[in-house]
């Protein structure tokens, strides 16, 4: 009976702490609201919805590929030429991705342009590569990859959404207003990009706040509780 | 002996490490690149020849056409290399072989960056009879109704670019006008708030077509010859 | 082949599609290094030399992998053969001359890696540019980036001295003034 008992309060323990390596990347550590990593897909090929989705999925994907690979090698990458091994690595997983999204449809490759090729130099990926992936078994790296990638993609979501309602009165193509809607067409301008993030970061610090806040206050109520029984 | 094989060992793992990681990364994108290259060369020679077919209605079958010495048209298939030619256009050829038009690609500045367009050329009735905007960074909702708005396309399915009698020259050159005022053959109606960007386009067939239709209408007889010869085989 | 005049070229990298307000390229310096006039102004002529240089590169390796027939090294080559040749360059501004390395220095390595320098490289070759147009490309984004750093800057070191509510304090408060700046680029839309 009682060697049995550790073994369950580490599995838990371990299973516990892999949902959160997923959870984490999004929405406590979200990478684009939180850490503010990788800004230019995320204000450049938001203007729309599938934009937003393709460049999201994208880039999940080379971050995925790239972690599985790095934490793979990672006994074997000597700490000098980390870095430029794990360049190499992410611009090899890049151009994969260049290559598949051409043969799938030419019509998004033209849509995404150069951005495609860039995400070689999203910082998100490098910086996971080198803080997370080089450190970490292989399982634990593909969930916070997994977990940073769909971060990453509901990020993206979130700011193509809302940029494609207000300045096309679309999302994902589909008409949502009657006809006399007045598209307000700065939002699909890049000046709109800057205003939506700056949006979406100020809900979130305002988050933030309100939780610091209540925090004393619950605390103390519940001192308040514990005093009174 | 100790110390040399410790400064040894990591440079070994050092060129171990890269050279390993190269090979895969190698390994990895041609295998990529031959797998996936059927399908971009499929998808892209659909996406030109839809785009062909469009602005050369009625033609269903397409040659590639590369001009060297800036003078000369041969036919561009596989077999040819296409480095050394200046330019390729495209004709368009009916079901029997006869020669509908020539497809030709024009690029130039638009409001916000580069405009590349498509347009046939019907050498019997010296028009237009069609322009795609292939790529274009315009203004949406605005200036990027070029690609869409249907009465502003439908000055391109007949505009006039006859040449003058000794067929050196195009005897109007193609303006754009304020939108509704078209009064000539060789007028392009503009589009309300998109004034830039209709005028951008003008500009761009005018130049095109000024460098384009004289010579392609000078060397006639190997466009005909060429599709006469492909139906026949 | 691309046949835009130069001045075309020019405008159109570095006011009209201004790689920060417009492409949104190298915005982690564009708001980490705005708060100070003087480093914006070290970093944006930093960002010059090294566009110029990588844009040199580009050239040739696109040259090159074309006459190899293997368009699908492109984006690796252009990645290391950029980050080593500005690794050589800080290497020879240390020795030549320190007090442009001391000037300079710091901001190099920062800057290798960053989407601005591999977006000159990538968008040249896509245009088709020719070797003047290429480095002549390269000038406008450099001076558009500079440009768009020291405007920042200037706008910052202003908001320094204003009371802000805390909610927009940081990011946010850097983003609404970079959209109000983009705003006002686009009036330049329509001069090439």
């Amino acid at each position: 009976m009682q060697p049995e008992k550790p073994i369950v309060i580490r599995k838990e323990v371990v299973r516990r702490g892999s949902a959160d390596e997923f959870l984490k990347g999004l929405w406590r550590e979200n990478p684009v609201f939180v850490q503010v990593l990788g800004m230019c897909p995320v204000l450049a090929v938001t203007n729309s919805a599938i934009n937003a989705l393709t460049m999201g999925l994208a880039t999940a994907f080379v971050l995925l590929l790239s972690n599985l690979l790095v934490s793979c090698l990672r006994h074997y990458i000597p700490p000098q030429v980390r870095i430029a091994t794990f360049i190499l690595i992410i611009a090899t997983f890049v151009t994969v991705v260049d290559y598949l999204i051409q043969a799938i449809s030419l019509e998004i490759h033209k849509s995404l342009g150069a951005f495609i090729s860039l995400i070689v130099v999203n910082c998100l990926i490098l910086g996971r590569a080198e803080a997370f992936a080089s450190r970490n078994s292989i399982g634990r790296s593909l969930l916070d990859a997994l977990g940073m990638g769909a971060g990453f993609t509901f990020a993206l979501l979130c700011m193509g959404g809302v940029r494609e309602i207000l300045g096309g009165g679309t999302l994902f193509g589909v008409a949502l207003f009657a006809d006399n809607y007045q598209p307000w067409v700065v939002m699909i301008l890049p000046s709109g990009g800057f205003f939506t993030l700056g949006a979406w970061l100020l809900l979130f610090n305002r988050i933030k706040q309100r939780q610091q806040r209540k925090q004393p206050r619950l605390q103390a109520r519940l001192q308040e509780m514990g005093s009174e029984q | 002996m100790k110390i040399i094989a410790s400064d040894k060992q990591p440079a070994w793992i050092v060129y171990r490490a890269l050279v390993g990681v190269g090979l895969v990364c190698a390994l990895m994108i041609v295998s990529v690149f031959l797998l996936t290259l059927s399908a971009i060369e499929k998808n892209r020679s659909e996406a030109l020849a839809q785009a062909i077919f469009t602005v050369l209605p009625g033609a269903n079958t397409k040659l590639a056409f590369a001009l060297t010495g800036g003078e000369h048209f041969v036919v561009a298939d596989a077999n040819t290399d296409a480095s050394d030619a200046e330019a390729v256009i495209h004709a368009g050829y009916g079901a029997h072989g006869q020669l509908i038009g020539v497809a030709i690609e024009a690029q130039g500045m638009g409001y916000q960056d580069t405009i590349r367009i498509l347009y046939g050329y019907i050498p019997d009735r010296q028009v237009i009879a069609g322009m795609q905007v292939l790529e274009s960074k315009e203004t949406p909702g605005l200036g990027s109704k070029i690609e869409t708005d249907k009465s502003f396309l439908k000055n391109f399915s007949q505009l006039d670019v006859s040449l003058t009698a000794e067929g050196s020259a195009i005897k109007n050159a193609i303006v754009a006008v304020k939108p509704g005022q078209k009064t000539e053959p060789w007028e392009i109606d503009g589009i309300t708030g998109a004034t830039i960007s209709s005028k951008a386009v003008a500009g761009i067939l005018r130049a095109s077509t000024r460098r384009w239709i004289p010579l392609v209408q000078r060397h006639l007889q190997v466009f005909h010859a060429a599709g006469e010869a492909h139906s026949d085989s | 082949m691309n046949s835009d005049s130069l001045w075309e070229v020019f405008i159109n990298a570095c006011l009209i599609n201004n790689f920060v307000l417009a492409y949104f390229l190298g915005i982690c310096p564009f708001l980490g290094v705005s708060a100070k006039l003087e480093t914006a102004s070290r970093m944006g002529v930093a960002v010059c030399v090294v566009m110029l240089v990588s844009s040199i590169c580009a050239y040739f390796i696109h040259r090159v992998l074309q006459a190899l027939n293997a368009p699908y090294l492109q984006l690796i080559a252009f990645i290391v053969v950029i980050a080593s040749t500005v690794q050589l360059v800080e290497m020879f501004i240390k020795k030549a001359s320190p007090t442009l390395f001391r000037a300079l220095g710091i901001f190099l390595p920062l800057i290798t890696s960053n989407c601005a320098i591999l977006g000159v490289a990538l968008f040249q070759t896509n245009k088709g540019y020719d070797f003047i147009q290429s480095i002549v490309y390269a000038f406008g984004a450099g001076l558009g980036f500079m440009l768009a750093l020291i405007l920042m800057a200037g706008v910052r070191e202003k908001l320094a001295l204003a009371r802000l509510p805390d909610t927009v304090e940081g990011t946010a408060i850097s983003l609404m003034i970079a959209g109000v700046l983009s705003l006002s680029f686009m009036g330049f839309a329509g001069l090439g």
